[in-house]
């Protein structure tokens, strides 16, 4: 066996140099420190993004876009399909993680100011996937064309809407006429598993090249330190191998997450009911949909909605150009202004989901 | 530097063919942009345009409740009040494009998704909806409701 691995490897090594990649691996290293646990939630959300890939393509299998298939096929898949219960239920479940993940590795790359020269644009790029990630919860949370998701997509689009000028042709263009109908679910269904993952698939490439290009940001605390006085652990195969363990925890949590908790299918949209009480949107959009409930009809002298879709806009924008703004941060000064933004950030929305979440 | 005039000539000349060039690259680009952006803006549909609604026999509808009504492509409220007469306001809540619903705990017109609320007359009392709802006429015929558009 290890014969027939080691021909095969020269095989390839006489074409591609594979020997120059794995010069490369072993001079990747990852700084340890009492911060390191925070280098895992990449690895986490990308595991996880796979996983979406793979149980994204088996319910492909079965799922049929429109108004009058849509919720039938997914009530196939998780009755009559063997396991299409469980391959629902964990790209429901793998969903939320995902952003949770995502969400976490992007609060720990704040207050590390991980963010800082040279990796501004692996910053960005990774807030790109957020957003996109989030255009992947939207357009999916729609194609069981259930009660829940088409409020939520009327709601949803609405809100881009609102904005001047162009918040009409958005609103034309995704929901691929003036209302919520088997147009929007057609429109969201191809966003969701063609377009979105070809733009995201482009943006992770750019984010893992500069990762590897840059390798790991080491703290502010430690940047006085001089190369030989860092503690490191080989990329190869030492932080690899926690990778991967930590991986198969994370696949077991969502096996039993999928399996005791399974998704509920709910019922079937019907345009002409009233939206029923107690209607959230899913968590990560719950501090948003609380806040928006709190504005009044006018604030000032605009609109409460616009002027809600406006300050979201704009703590969104402050937030993704932090690597711009935060100057001090790359000369190595501390920056207060950072955390006060951050931990208000953080408070923010943990209280208004909260909120949203008991109301 | 004084330049040499058969340099001139060459600059003009370079100046004339990178504005061909962009020129036709702008212009190649807009032929490829336009038809999708025009593909991707959904055609409008003729729409038959419904200017009243028979939304049935006052016996279908018990004091103090509210029903949705199709109109055309548009959901209405039909509330029935309390004192048995019959008002018809746009489902439609003018905030975020929910459907309202009538309450009759409340006494109130309500939207599930923010919470927002309405008196018996459409205006928006509290919450975070902008503007009253739509008001329909009904009229009785008979023993048949119809709705129109006001």
């Amino acid at each position: 066996m290890n014969k027939i691995f080691t021909g095969v490897y020269h095989w390839m090594d006489d074409r591609f140099h594979l020997a120059d990649a794995v010069d490369f691996m072993k001079k990747k290293y990852v700084p340890v420190h009492r911060h390191s646990i925070w280098y895992y939630f990449g690895g986490v959300s990308l595991f996880l993004f796979i996983i979406q890939v793979f149980t994204g393509i088996l319910l492909l299998m079965y799922y049929k876009s429109g108004e009058e298939q849509a919720f039938e096929s997914i009530h196939f898949i998780m009755s009559k399909v063997q396991f299409g219960w469980l391959i629902r239920s964990i790209h429901s479940w793998a969903a939320n993680l995902f952003i949770l993940a995502a969400m976490i590795h992007m609060f720990s790359v704040y207050f590390e100011r991980a963010y800082r020269k040279p990796r501004e644009l692996t910053w960005l790029t990774g807030m790109v996937m957020l957003l996109l990630a989030m255009g992947f919860g939207f357009s999916g949370y729609l194609l069981p064309w259930n009660e829940l998701a088409f409020f939520a997509t009327k709601v949803g689009t609405d809100i881009a809407g609102v904005l001047p000028i162009i918040g009409e042709p958005i609103l034309q263009f995704l929901r691929g006429g003036e209302d919520v109908t088997g147009a929007t679910l057609s429109r969201f269904f191809g966003l969701h598993v063609a377009v979105l993952p070809a733009i995201f698939t482009v943006f992770l490439s750019i984010h893992l090249l500069f990762v590897q290009m840059q390798g790991m940001s080491t703290p502010m605390h430690m940047q006085h330190l001089k190369e030989d006085e860092i503690k490191k652990m080989p990329f190869f195969p030492n932080f690899l191998l926690r990778d991967l363990l930590l991986w198969l925890i994370v696949l077991n949590v969502l096996a039993i997450l999928a399996v005791y908790f399974p998704w509920e299918l709910g019922k079937k949209a019907d345009p002409f009911m009233s939206a029923p009480a107690g209607i959230k949107p899913e968590w990560y959009f719950l501090f948003m949909f609380q806040t928006l409930k709190f504005i009044p009809g006018h604030v000032l002298f605009i609109d409460g909605e616009l002027f809600g879709i406006l300050m979201f806009g704009l703590g969104g924008l402050l937030w993704m150009l932090v690597p711009f703004w935060d100057r001090k941060s790359t000369e190595g000064k501390k920056n207060k202004i950072v955390n006060y933004f951050g931990l208000f950030i953080v408070m923010f929305i943990i209280t208004l989901t909260v909120i949203g979440w008991l109301s | 530097m004084k330049e040499h005039p058969g340099q001139e000539i060459q600059n003009k000349k370079r100046d004339f063919l990178k504005f061909i060039l962009f020129g036709s690259a702008t212009a190649w680009l807009a032929s490829v942009i336009y038809p999708i952006l025009a593909y991707l803006k959904p055609p409008k549909q003729a729409e038959v345009v419904v200017k009243s609604v028979k939304a049935g026999k006052i016996s279908d509808f018990a004091k103090d409740t509210g029903t949705i009504i199709k109109f055309g492509s548009k959901p209405v409220l039909l509330i029935r009040n309390s004192s048995g007469e019959f008002k018809a306001f746009s489902a439609t809540c003018t905030h975020l494009d929910c459907t309202v619903q009538y309450r009759n705990d409340f006494g109130l017109i309500w939207c599930a998704c923010h919470n927002g609320k309405y008196d018996l007359n459409g205006r928006n009392v509290s919450g975070p909806p902008p503007r009253p709802l739509d008001a329909y006429n009904v009229t009785l015929q008979g023993d048949d409701i119809l709705i129109h558009k006001s």
